[in-house]
């Protein structure tokens, strides 16, 4: 047996949290905690590298697979990746470590026990990406909740209770069902494991059901119209860095599993339900972009570009065309770059200002010019500009649409062009117009650490902007056997 | 001859009970012996349990009225450690309110005693004076802090109601033995059938009796004023101990009597299941004393428990009695947490007096936290297995209604675990509490709190243990 590095993968965030847990806690700016977390996460970061380079990107298989009893004759703890999950798990590891650079100054209290939260969830958000059970998936994929219920609820702002409680009970009520699919399919096939039920596929008679369990819950968390209310209240008042976790990783987790187990496991189910996919899908991306025009509020706004975001991600998906898939799984890795960045730039302007209201800023372009040109580089990707990550995703799922279904392509590239409007707008309104506030002109521009973190990510943006051959590689063989497998249980039934 | 020595657990705590109040008559001053002798006999007695249980597969006494297999071994060694548990961290508890003295461990025993017998009970004689005998010393127990009116309000209002139940029951079990012409388990199971309607009132009865002792709903009325109104130390007693008993007995009724009248009680069962998991959930939701609140999420364990009954399946008695195991750890963990909230000599023990505590206790927050979440079960604590292996089984029946509503239950009880979460994390702190607890009550919140937080690195052997039992 090799070294088991997806293993490792998902303990060593907690073995740091649990040093950390036994430190002595300090209030006010406990750097060596800090020094503790970043270590540890980067750490991993390099460990999730070296899994890339070693990944064999040739074969559709599952690789680096660990496999231990767990519950005798119930659960297996299986885990490994494949094409599709191994970019989460690098985002995952890329984003933590930069969330917890930026937490310098919007946490003021708890700092040790805010970053313990996060590496414990960063833990859980890894397990979720390799879990190959679909038990173990359930218990990484609820557990995820009590970290983020405890990061909006003690560090959020003035709502933060609603929103907490708000996230908590919807994610846990789409959950549920999700629950009773799983045991279902146990007693249906007597596995739960993903590879095994890859092969031996699952009754017609009972996929629409469980497809429907399933999408209860992944629904919730992608999340899509018209369960989405959930999102722009936990944003608003998570701190910046639980914002970024929040957008960037747990979205993903749900679009992560409309792939691997909607589409994976219910094929025919998928084919059946993908008007409603396609109904709900460009609702949210106009209907969201709309509400997202007219926001007061900069985190808002963005929380509701996520919604439309994911919009796209949900229509490419169920597209069931190779272009679609790739470019919704591209999107989401887009999406968490770009949507990290906006918000830790909104939390940049925040900590300085304590304002997060459009109306109170204007004209940022002469007081802070490096903020306004990153800040100019992350909205343009937002919109997908060709060039940037997020054009590349955009691109490609409606590629994907304009194959299966003309009208609904044309419907979610009007998406296109209200999305460009209202980051725009919201850049027009920080940045540019005349300087009427004038505590603004106080305002001191990027200091070094946010300088880096913005970069990190406006790199990886740009760079896979021009060139995504990295990314497609990597999961082009899995997405194709996916198709495959998909029009083979199609033909057969 | 028979062979006594398998009984040797129960004559020894009945020699126990009766050595210690011998000595508390004779010597003056003897609480502290009285409740160190009798720690000393339940450990006594649960080693020669534990002893029993590798020797013996299934065994019958007295004229096949007294039963001895995997399943009564296990819920006795449960009660015993329940009920040492129990004993130790009340002292101090006990000594605030002046009322540290010789006849609560010896109730303790007593009641304890009572719970052995009827979980080994295969005949309804033997039955019912286990259960009055543990009753009768609740009683006393609930009204052991005799100079607070409400704890005396408590005693009564469980003696009526208690008594009431207690009557049903007989009635009940003197149409089975009238339809069945014994009083033994393994006769009437073979000498019922389903033709006769007036045995149905016979089960009936029953199970209403049962479904009072363990609090289901409707018959749940006393649970929140007795649980509220007991001294705290009495309400865990309460909310662990009875149970283990009436669930064990609930067992053996609806599986060896009354196994070929499935069709007759599974629908009263799964009613009682839904309706505690549904209204366990929505009741506690506005409770602001602590107590009441958990009267009110027990309540909706046992509809849990319950749900794991209603299937008539070996997998689902399995479960029901994972759960209730584990529920026992949980409630003893919350019911330390409740212990420790102490300040100069007065209990504390509305919700509100928790606001603020992750900042003056973040460890005794911290547990509480765990417990919570295991509580409302969420992953990858205890509580979620516990629940995991309910559905599993019910969803094995393919009884999906049962399972949605059960699951749908958790969000809305998870809702009010939460709250209590919020109040203790997110809202402003009040006065420190005493820190100065006794090391018994630390160690029992702390390994008990473990157990739930590391239970899914080794889920295994709990099952191992419980698989051992075939009723069926």
């Amino acid at each position: 047996m090799n070294f088991p590095i997806l293993s490792s993968l998902i303990l060593l965030p907690t073995i740091g949290a649990l040093f950390l847990f036994f430190t002595k806690n300090k209030e006010g700016n406990n750097l060596t905690a800090k020094y503790v977390a970043l270590f540890t996460t980067v750490v991993n970061f390099l460990i999730s590298i070296y899994l890339w380079i070693s990944f064999d990107q040739s074969t559709s298989s599952f690789q680096f697979i660990e496999e231990r009893i767990w519950i005798e004759g119930l659960i297996n703890y299986k885990v490994g990746v494949d094409g599709i999950s191994i970019l989460f798990i690098i985002l995952t590891t890329f984003i933590t470590p930069l969330c917890i650079i930026s937490v310098n100054n919007s946490v003021k209290n708890r700092l040790r026990d805010f970053l313990i939260a996060i590496l414990i969830m960063e833990s859980f958000m890894i397990g979720v990406f390799c879990a190959l059970d679909l038990l173990v998936f359930y218990l990484f994929f609820e557990a995820g909740l009590i970290p983020m219920f405890l990061i909006i609820g003690i560090w959020g702002g003035a709502r933060r209770v609603y929103s907490a409680f708000k996230f908590f009970l919807y994610t846990l009520l789409g959950s549920v069902l999700m629950l009773v699919a799983i045991i279902s399919i146990y007693w249906i096939t007597g596995t739960t494991d993903v590879v095994q039920l890859y092969e031996i596929g699952i009754d017609v008679k009972y996929q629409n059901l469980l497809w429907l369990a399933f999408f209860s819950s992944f629904a919730v968390k992608t999340p899509m119209w018209p369960v989405h209310t959930w999102l722009p209240d936990a944003h608003v008042e998570a701190p910046t860095a639980g914002s970024v976790l929040l957008a960037a990783i747990l979205l993903k987790m749900a679009g992560y599993g409309f792939i691997r187990f909607s589409l994976g496991l219910f094929p025919i189910a998928s084919e059946v339900f993908t008007p409603l996919i396609y109904t709900l899908s460009v609702i949210a991306i106009i209907f969201t972009s709309l509400i997202a025009l007219m926001q007061e509020d900069m985190k808002k706004l963005i929380a509701y570009s996520s919604v439309a975001h994911m919009g796209f991600v949900t229509l490419g998906i169920f597209t069931l065309q190779q272009q679609g898939i790739e470019g919704s799984i591209i999107q989401m890795i887009s999406h968490g770059l770009v949507s990290a960045a906006l918000f830790l730039t909104v939390g940049v302007v925040y900590d300085r200002m304590h304002s997060r209201l459009i109306s109170t800023y204007g004209g940022l372009v002469s007081v802070i010019p490096k903020y306004s040109i990153l800040f100019m580089l992350f909205a343009l990707a937002s919109l997908g500009l060709p060039g940037t990550s997020g054009f590349i995703g955009e691109f490609l799922i409606l590629m994907g649409a304009f194959k299966d279904n003309f009208l609904v392509a044309v419907i979610a590239s009007i998406g296109v062009i209200l999305g460009a409007a209202y980051m725009l707008w919201l850049y027009k309104r920080v940045v540019f117009g005349k300087l009427i506030n004038e505590d603004l002109k106080k305002m001191l521009d990027l200091n070094r650490s946010e300088y880096f973190i913005l970069s990190c990510l406006a790199v990886p943006i740009l760079f896979f902007g021009f060139y995504p051959d990295p990314l497609i590689n990597t999961i082009e063989v899995s997405v194709t056997d996916l198709i495959n497998m998909h029009n083979t249980n199609m033909a057969s039934k | 001859m028979e062979n006594l020595n398998l009984i040797l657990p129960e004559i020894f705590i009945s020699l126990s009970i009766m050595f210690l109040l011998i000595l508390g008559v004779f010597k003056n001053n003897s609480s502290k012996i009285t409740f160190n002798l009798s720690l000393f006999a339940i450990l006594i007695t649960t080693i020669i349990t534990i002893n029993e249980t590798f020797s013996v597969t299934r065994e019958t006494l007295f004229n096949e009225s007294v039963v001895i297999d995997s399943m009564s071994s296990l819920m006795k060694i449960i009660t015993l450690i329940g009920g040492f548990l129990v004993l130790v961290i009340s002292s101090t508890y006990l000594k605030t309110f002046k009322i540290y003295n010789i006849e609560y461990p010896i109730l303790i025993l007593s009641s304890i005693l009572g719970m052995m017998v009827m979980i080994s009970s295969n005949d309804l004689i033997v039955f019912y004076m286990g259960l009055e005998l543990q009753s009768l010393a609740l009683y006393v127990l609930a009204t052991y802090n005799r100079d607070q009116l409400k704890s005396s309000e408590a005693g009564l209002k469980y003696f009526v109601l208690s008594a009431l139940s207690s009557g049903l029951l007989l009635y009940g079990c003197s149409l089975v033995y009238g339809f069945s012409g014994s009083t033994n388990f393994d006769i009437i199971s073979n000498q019922l059938n389903s033709e006769e309607y007036f045995l149905t009132f016979g089960i009936v009865f029953i199970l209403v009796g049962l479904a009072f002792k363990i609090s289901a709903v409707p018959f749940h009325m006393w649970a929140p004023d007795v649980y509220e109104g007991s001294p705290t130390t009495v309400t865990l007693f309460f909310t662990i101990l009875p149970k283990i008993a009436a669930l064990t007995v609930f067992i053996r009724f609806l599986y060896v009597p009354f196994l070929n009248l499935i069709d007759q009680w599974q629908m009263i069962i799964v009613f009682l299941s839904i309706a505690s998991m549904v209204f366990g959930a929505v009741a506690a939701i506005g409770q602001t004393n602590i107590k009441r609140l958990i009267a009110y999420s027990s309540i909706g364990h046992v509809g849990y428990t319950l749900a794991g009954l209603a299937t008539a399946s070996n997998d689902g008695i399995q479960s029901s009695i994972i759960y209730i195991s584990i529920y026992v750890v949980m409630n003893l963990a919350l019911f330390s947490c409740l212990l420790m909230l102490r300040r100069k000599d007065q209990y504390y023990e509305d919700i509100d007096d928790l606001s603020g505590l992750s900042k003056n206790h973040p460890l005794l927050s911290l547990s509480l936290l765990l417990i919570l979440f295991s509580l409302a079960g969420i992953p990858p604590l205890a509580g979620f297995f516990a629940k995991f292996y309910i559905f599993k089984a019910v969803l094995e029946q393919s009884m999906y209604f049962l399972a949605i509503v059960g699951l749908l239950s958790t969000v809305v009880a998870a809702f009010y675990y939460l709250r209590i979460i919020k109040i203790m994390y997110f809202d402003k702190e009040k006065d420190k509490y005493d820190t100065d607890h006794s090391l018994w009550l630390k160690l029992s919140l702390t390994v008990s709190t473990i157990l739930i937080l590391l239970y899914f690195i080794f889920p295994s052997q709990l099952i191992e243990v419980v698989s051992r039992i075939n009723i069926i």
